[in-house]
């Protein structure tokens, strides 16, 4: 069941972002970064775990749930240390994402070469 | 365009924003949405499947799944990406491959493969975050402003 969910959740995420491009006319760079402050707004109101429960992949894969990881990971510092927590959590959930990105770009970068 | 930039063109101006308006093709916003939501939930139920997948086989519990699966879809679509396969999909797809975090991942290896003519040092490690550096910027920035709001009130105000 969960994997039906998770495709109709994270479809309706994406034509949601799909809108914005059409309608809106934003660039993809706009609607990521809107997305993401709407994730990121969702978890401070404690709206965002909820739907990740209920729909899996669907929540946790769009871009949506970076914004969640970051307020989520400075959260869980912040209950340790105090205002500090905020600043030193914020990449702890989100670091494999990342560094994940970031490492295998790297690697891509050595192994293929441009086109056109 | 909106209004305020048009009230500082001169008429000639504006009627060519009228006349180019008029001929901008239409998006077919309905089949747009559709591709969207079919490859975007299809990379959601991938991305559920690789998430059963080391939950079964690997024994990570549900929450600790979530940065495997992240970190397999990441690599995934780097290497998509490198192959040219990504914006083939990425053409018809729109959203439905921009926003799943393949899309991120596809934005930093594009960026990496395409400056690599510059060098490693300038070219790929200057340009690798420079389409998908907005995302992080903003998501930072605003997760600050929400935790520290979120802490205020719950740790200094007493909670609600």
């Amino acid at each position: 069941m969960i994997f039906l969910w998770a495709f109709i959740v994270g479809g309706l995420i994406c034509v949601i972002g799909q809108i914005m491009m059409d309608v809106f006319k934003l660039t993809p760079a706009h609607t990521t970064s809107t997305l993401v402050v709407i994730g990121a707004i969702l978890d401070g109101f404690g709206l965002y775990e909820p739907l990740i429960k209920f729909a899996g992949a669907g929540a946790t894969v769009p871009i949506t749930s970076f914004g969640n990881s970051l307020v989520h990971g400075a959260m869980v510092e912040a209950e340790k240390a105090g205002l500090v927590g905020v600043i030193t959590g914020i990449f702890e959930v989100t670091s494999a994402g990342i560094s994940a990105a970031i490492v295998f770009s790297f690697l891509a970068s050595l192994i293929f070469k441009s086109k056109g | 365009m909106s209004d305020k930039k048009k009230k500082k063109l001169t008429p000639i101006q504006q009627q060519y924003q009228d006349f180019a308006e008029k001929r901008e093709p239409k998006r077919p916003i309905i089949k747009n949405c559709i591709y969207a939501f079919l490859v975007g939930g299809f990379i959601c139920l991938i991305g559920q499947g690789i998430s059963t997948f080391y939950i079964h086989f690997f024994h990570f519990n549900e929450k600790s799944a979530g940065d495997p699966t992240v970190a397999t879809l990441i690599f995934i679509s780097a290497m998509m990406t490198g192959l040219g396969f990504y914006d083939h999909i990425a053409q018809k797809a729109g959203a439905g491959t921009i926003i799943p975090v393949t899309g991120f991942a596809n934005a930093m290896a594009s960026a990496a493969i395409e400056h690599r003519s510059e060098g490693y040092v300038l070219g790929v490690g200057g340009n690798m975050f420079k389409l998908a550096g907005s995302v992080i910027v903003f998501g930072v920035f605003s997760a600050f402003v929400i935790g520290i709001i979120k802490v205020i009130i719950t740790k200094y105000l007493g909670g609600f």
